[in-house]
């Protein structure tokens, strides 16, 4: 099946999940919010008795690439969790403050967080494919939320491949285990899978750290195909992808937001000590 | 081993060369020791497997000798008669092949079931976490219990349910299906007594319904209508009632339908397959119970091993993509666990086949003849019919024993190896 047919069937059947668009009528303060995925105001965040997040404050703009620096434990991959509410299953983690996706308050407990998943996909750092063949990795996310025929179904898989650069690679062996594909394969999957169910928002965490070079470079340049469809916002501890493939960039330190801007700036004239230092990499 | 000294001596050479080595080496501590330690370690390691394999291999030689020789389709498929040229085992291999399938059926979902809760659906308030391990330790403790006491235990709660629902004695359980009630009568020539003048007459018996089992006994009269087999059909027939010491009519036909008046019916049941009553009594199903009280413990502490060694990135790559607690269970933790499962599964179910000790109490030594057809029947197991052979004075019953126990171990190997296979097969299925 060539690409442009693909394209289209996929575009419809991602329409028909999508959610209903916005009211024309109150789109008036409403466009200047949709500039913006995802909302964060004075928020905080605790793990037990532990604050992880100190008064963040931050916008993720849409379709851009959004990174996050900072050294280990300053609260990145918290914030990243929260996002999504993967934080759900541990008791202890709590949140005050505002954070919004759209309409949708992440903070409230009775968000549902089936359909906050689906439209928000996320991607770890050790590529985490299920003991299934790849089709049925792909295909489990759609499975999932959707009702596909057959074929509607296949071509979601090969349109998520494609999009995640790794069907050239699997397409004569999509029955074959996902455990047999090697580090690089694994995680493109991985982002297959998260975009078979037509999120808004691809949140990776350190997507890159178990990769060899060769396969970090597939994975960027993948970003750098996706960021006009998704909002994708990466963790990442590698200054230089921070760099190459972000448009804003966020460094944290000690669970605050000490700059927010575009990369840029941060990574040329920061106007923050502590994140020249980072940057510059004199700690981290 | 006969490498050994040869080994021995090489590195007791090597010791002495470099005792003689410089001073700033004495402060690192000399590898030869070391090395020799491992080298019989490993010696002493193999064997103990050895020892193990010997013992085995004399085990199972000793059975296969004495149990071969007696193995015969008599004893596969008779009944447990006294003489032992003539005894199988064939009521008892069909009762433990029905209270192991039963006693999987109950356990695995019960068991499986109860590791997802204590695994997967982890509480967030503290008193249900407290009672959550309130619960983990006694399960626990219970795969500790002798068997024995599992027994005594169903004893009380299957086969006589505490007494709180009607006696155990025939017509007094307070539920009961798929059971009809006759008062069987026989006719004048069965009676011993009464040979003088019915002796062309054939035997015959006659089934009178009765409505409910503590009716009392039917009263017959001339031209009432009762059942008779013949063969596996029941006809219906009509019956005469005669004063024994009158007159006789002289055909044979008329006299083979002709019962006394003072005949005392006998109150016969018949169970369909479905039989069901409470209490259990001693049946097939309230052993199945005790067995699984027994394995419970087990199947679910290793359930919960194999669910525990699932990583938890499974979950939360199925998590993140919205699937909701259950799908994550059914979809992604329970299928990676699944070879997990089933071998402590297997291993619960090989100790249920070879369980003695609460059988015994709740089925007592009994003489079967028949396989069980419904789950309340009275039963014996292959264990019990073996223990009963082997108390008995005559040498062939032990002979006869030794290929019981060849039957037993050839049900429970292939009983581990359809498991195996099913392993095997999921586990190619997903590497």
């Amino acid at each position: 099946m060539n690409t442009s047919t693909l394209e289209t069937t996929t575009k419809r059947i991602m329409n028909q999940v999508a959610p209903q668009p916005i009211a024309e009528d109150d789109s008036t303060d409403v466009s200047e919010a949709t500039q913006f995925a995802i909302e964060a105001n004075n928020l905080n965040a605790w793990y037990g008795e532990f604050q992880a997040l100190h008064e963040i404050s931050l916008e993720i703009p849409k379709n851009q690439v959004t990174a996050f620096i900072g050294p280990s434990g300053c609260g990145k991959s918290t914030l990243l969790r929260w996002f999504n509410r993967m934080n759900d299953t541990i008791f202890s983690a709590h949140a005050t403050g505002n954070l919004r996706l759209g309409e949708i308050d992440l903070l409230d407990k009775s968000t549902d967080v089936v359909d906050l998943r689906r439209r928000v996909g996320i991607v770890f750092q050790k590529a985490n494919p299920f003991p299934k063949s790849i089709f049925e990795n792909v295909a489990f996310g759609p499975r999932l939320h959707m009702q596909l025929d057959k074929s509607e179904l296949s071509d979601l898989v090969e349109w998520s491949l494609r999009k995640a650069a790794v069907w050239e690679e699997v397409k004569d062996r999509l029955n074959a285990p996902a455990l047999g594909l090697s580090g690089g394969q694994q995680q493109r999957l991985c982002i297959a899978r998260a975009i078979a169910t037509g999120p808004e928002v691809l949140l990776m965490d350190e997507p890159c750290s178990a990769l060899d070079p060769a396969s970090t470079l597939a994975i960027e340049d993948l970003m750098d195909e996706l960021r006009d469809q998704y909002t994708i916002v990466i963790v990442t501890h590698n200054m230089q992808q921070a760099s190459r493939c972000s448009d804003k960039t966020a460094f944290f330190f000690e669970g605050r937001v000490v700059e927010f801007g575009t990369t840029e700036k941060i990574f040329t004239k920061p106007s923050s000590q502590k994140t020249e230092d980072y940057v510059r990499g004199r700690f981290g | 081993m006969s490498q050994a000294p040869q080994e021995h001596d090489r590195l007791k050479g090597q010791e002495e060369s470099s005792q003689q080595g410089q001073e700033q080496q004495r402060r690192l501590r000399n590898s030869v020791g070391r090395m020799l330690l491992d080298h019989y370690f490993r010696l002493a390691c193999i064997g103990i497997a050895c020892i193990s394999v010997v013992v085995l291999v004399f085990l199972i030689g000793s059975i296969i000798t004495q149990g071969v020789p007696s193995l015969s389709w008599t004893l596969l498929s008779g009944t447990p008669e006294p003489e032992p040229s003539e005894a199988g085992a064939w009521p008892a291999i069909a009762g433990t092949i029905w209270v192991c399938t039963i006693c999987a059926l109950i356990t695995l979902p019960i068991g499986i079931g109860t590791a997802v809760l204590i695994e997967e659906f982890k509480p967030r308030s503290r008193w249900a976490n407290r009672i959550f391990s309130v619960i983990q330790l006694n399960i626990s403790n219970l795969a500790g219990v002798p068997s024995v006491v599992y027994g005594i235990l169903g004893l009380t709660a299957f086969v006589s349910m505490f007494g709180l629902v009607g006696s155990l004695k025939r017509g007094e359980s307070s539920f009961e299906i798929g059971a009809i009630y006759y008062d069987q009568f026989t006719n004048l020539a069965s009676d011993p007594f009464m040979s003088m003048g019915v002796e062309d007459a054939k035997e015959r018996y006659f089934l009178a319904p009765v409505i409910s089992p503590s009716d009392p006994p039917t009263v017959a009269k001339s031209g009432m209508e009762m059942f008779e087999y013949q063969g596996d059909q029941k006809i219906p027939v009509k019956i005469e009632v005669l004063d024994p010491f009158g007159e006789l009519p002289s055909d044979p036909d008329a006299l083979s339908l002709a019962i006394a008046a003072d005949t005392v019916p006998g109150r016969i049941s018949e169970k369909s397959w479905y039989y069901f009553s409470l209490p259990f009594g001693r049946g097939v199903l309230a052993g199945s119970l005790t067995l699984m009280l027994v394995i419970l413990p087990v199947i679910i502490i290793s359930s919960q091993e194999a669910l525990r060694s699932v990583p938890s990135s499974l979950r939360d790559g199925a998590r993140g993509l919205g699937a909701t607690p259950w799908q994550v269970v059914w979809n992604i933790t329970l299928p990676a666990a699944a070879p997990g499962i089933l071998t402590g599964s297997i291993l619960a179910m090989s100790r249920a086949i070879g369980e003695t000790a609460p059988i015994l109490i709740i089925a007592g030594i009994v003489y079967i003849r028949n396989a069980p057809q419904h789950l309340m029947d009275s039963y014996t197991v292959l264990p019990l019919q073996i223990y009963n052979w082997t108390s008995r004075p005559q040498e062939e019953f032990h002979a006869i024993a030794a290929a019981g126990i060849v039957v037993l171990l050839i049900i429970l190997l292939s009983f581990n190896a359809i498991a195996v296979i099913l392993r095997q097969r999921m586990q190619n299925k997903v590497r």
